[in-house]
């Protein structure tokens, strides 16, 4: 799978989900949670990409619609399958045998390892039930692939594991059979939702490990979705920090944890608690807690809360991503304006002071 | 292990001007367990701290380490299959365990409350937020105070946890997660409690309102003198807002000291790994090393030192014999018998 690295694997082109706010039974919805609006990225094969923000921003709506638990409500979704090595529109798969081959290629980790298993099915139930619905095998061959796969996530000796319950599982025990599950059919393409979020701080790093390791031996592309920037500091080879259904900024790791453009990834990482107390926290600029945007305004969508806001940011409706020439994207008008930010920064500290 | 040597009291670092030697609190050899089917689970065993007035402490360690336990059986709140084997509880005086069931729950709200992890789902839906906060002074205010001297009250405590004192007649769902936390603190500021016991505070919150409340809470610390005990999981947290911090493994206190010290330089393997396999935003990007194998089954706690089993430093004796808690440096004891061989730099290397 290595000779795809470098080509796109997964290509995002102006998603859209739209949640109806009920008014009752016989009424049609005429407000709409815009939970996800105008978002497009692209994931190369083998990259892992960081999809980051607080909670109700649409990340993980995003991450479902990708791997279409949830429909979306406009825009394109492709994703390149290595059995034909063509890029599948999303929203072609209908079919039965579409959607098989769909999961084949398409697969999710979710966050609760303790809920997202059946209590009453064993092990390797869980993990071969994918070799089941694909009818992947005889029953030998099925056994050995949930056994190497055990083995693979770090469940050594696997054999008695077969036949455990979840319950008698640890957490990370259990998180572990969760990516063996996601990772069993060989997916190009996997999107892990807070993977290691319910999980304690030893057990967390062993997961992640695994995560990479696994990404390295078996070329697996990531969405990884995470509300954690220290996290995706050590997961993702690129970030997307989304606010209220909008991607705000999107760039290489390093380069935005260490210059941060958009006043949301300057707030949100100030506000990251750092294991050291001798630690001078920068001061975090805004106020508030996140919205919900129904029926949003065409303005900025951070301008409520934004400490930078000029006239441009009210009249125009949200800005787009805005490409600086380098892969380092933001979407803020002040950027845009003024080719920099930081110059923008210091006039208005000036002014305030 | 004697007293004198688990004081935590160290006088230098932050604390309130005046309230340096008294400690508001005392933990001495406190064992709880809980009787179970199979038998007992040694919950917390053996832990003993003091906390100096105005100053705050974080307990920290993974889920199931006792954490929870040891400020349930300070509040006197424990399940009833909680058993409180042994030890000693003083606040400012009071000997906590030696009180009945009444004389304890007067003590609650005036002498210490706490704020619970995921407090900010309890509130009632039917009654707005400044009725439930009027409900614990009425029942803990000494006259019962008149209306007047309740919404004084409780404008000052809205204020100082950074809420519009418009929003005492709100009901609780027209409050965001972030304030309805941030009015539970307040609640729990309403008797003028001695200590507050914050168990996971901000867990369930985001990180911009996670950060908001810490800074609250710093405040209120600072600002009234108050003494604050704050568990958490997140050592990044504890870093944060506390002077002093106790490190838990297993129902255990394995290190107990200034938390600027802990963090300069853990001594115990358990901290040492802790802090090497916590992912950072700043400084370089080191490798992270994770902590083999699982923390024990409670019913059964492995011989010796509890952590022996995980521990890469681990000889003979430490099957054989617990270590007790020492004193190595002024104020910084720690629970081990090989804390020499922790190395002074975190495990590294590049990301």
């Amino acid at each position: 799978m290595t000779e795809q690295n470098g080509k796109t694997r997964v290509k995002v082109e102006d998603l859209q989900k739209l949640f109806p706010i009920s008014k009752g039974l016989f009424r049609k919805s005429t407000d709409f949670v815009h939970a996800v609006d105008g978002v497009s990225f692209e994931i190369k094969a083998g990259e892992s990409l960081g999809l980051v923000g607080e909670s109700g921003c649409g990340k993980t709506t995003t991450g479902r619609i990708l791997v279409k638990l949830d429909e979306a409500s406009g825009g394109e979704i492709l994703i390149r399958d290595d059995a034909t090595n063509e890029m599948t529109h999303v929203d072609d798969v209908r079919s039965k045998e579409d959607r098989k081959e769909f999961r084949r290629n398409v697969q999710m980790i979710f966050q609760d390892p303790y809920e997202s298993m059946n209590p009453r099915r064993t092990v390797f139930d869980i993990v071969a039930e994918p070799l089941f619905v694909q009818g992947v095998g005889t029953t030998e061959e099925r056994e050995k692939r949930v056994i190497d796969l055990l083995r693979l996530v770090g469940l050594t000796p696997p054999e008695p594991f077969l036949f455990r319950y979840p319950h008698e599982l640890s957490g990370g025990q259990r998180q572990r059979i969760a990516i063996a599950r996601a990772l069993v059919l060989e997916p190009s393409f996997v999107v892990a939702d807070e993977p290691t979020s319910m999980l304690d701080v030893s057990i967390r790093i062993s997961i992640m490990r695994l995560m990479l390791e696994l990404a390295e031996k078996l070329g697996v592309t990531y969405l990884y979705i995470t509300h954690d920037l220290a996290v995706a500091r050590y997961m993702c080879d690129r970030i997307a920090v989304m606010y209220l259904g909008k991607i705000v900024e999107m760039g290489p790791t390093e380069d935005v944890l260490d210059s941060p453009m958009h006043p949301y990834t300057r707030a949100l990482l100030s506000a990251v608690p750092v294991p050291d107390p001798s630690y001078q926290r920068p001061k975090v600029e805004i106020e508030g807690g996140i919205a919900r945007a129904i029926n949003p305004a065409p303005e900025c969508r951070f301008l409520a809360r934004c400490p930078f806001a000029i006239d441009q940011c009210r009249t125009d409706p949200h800005p787009d991503l805005y490409d600086r020439g380098t892969d380092h994207l933001v979407a803020c008008h002040l950027v845009a304006s003024d080719g920099s930010w930081t110059g923008r920064e210091r006039a208005v500290l000036e002014l305030h002071s | 292990m004697t007293d004198t040597r688990t004081t935590a009291a160290e006088p230098d670092r932050g604390f309130v001007d005046g309230h340096r030697e008294v400690p508001i609190l005392q933990v001495k050899n406190l064992v709880m367990n809980y009787e179970v089917k199979e038998g007992m689970v040694s919950a917390v065993e053996d832990v003993s701290f003091a906390l100096p007035k105005g100053s705050s402490l974080g307990l920290v360690g993974e889920s199931g380490c006792g954490k929870t336990s040891v400020a349930l059986t300070l509040m006197q709140l424990t399940a009833n299959n909680a058993k409180i084997l042994g030890g000693e509880v003083i606040l400012d005086g009071v000997s906590l365990l030696e009180l009945d069931k009444e004389q304890m729950r007067q003590r609650r709200w005036t002498d210490v409350s706490m704020v619970f992890q995921g407090a900010m789902n309890s509130w009632n839906p039917v009654y707005t937020v400044g009725q439930q906060i009027r409900e614990a002074m009425d029942l803990h205010w000494d006259p019962t105070p008149s209306a007047k001297e309740v919404r004084a009250k409780t404008e000052e405590l809205f204020n100082l946890v950074g809420i519009d004192p418009e929003m005492i007649d709100r009901y609780p769902h027209e409050f965001s997660g972030g304030m309805k936390q941030r009015a539970i603190i307040a609640m729990a500021l309403s008797c003028d409690p001695k200590l507050i016991i914050a168990d996971e505070p901000t867990t369930a919150l985001d990180v911009i309102v996670q950060e908001q409340i810490l800074v609250e809470l710093k405040k209120v610390q600072q600002e009234l003198g108050m003494s604050i005990i704050y568990i958490s999981h997140d050592i990044a947290v504890i870093a944060e807002i506390t002077d002093l911090m106790g490190v838990m493994y297993a129902g255990k206190l394995v290190e107990l000291g200034p938390t600027g010290d802990i963090f300069a330089r853990p001594r115990h393997p358990y901290t040492w790994l802790i802090l090497s396999s916590t992912p950072s935003i700043t400084g370089p990007r080191r490798q992270l090393a994770p902590l083999e194998g699982e923390p024990p089954n409670l019913l059964d706690p492995p011989t010796g030192c509890r952590f022996h089993p995980r521990c890469p430093f681990a000889t003979e004796v430490c099957a054989k014999d617990e270590p007790p808690l020492t004193e190595i440096e002024p104020g910084h004891s720690i629970a081990c018998w090989n804390h020499e061989q922790v190395p002074v730099t975190f495990v590294k290397g590049e990301g």
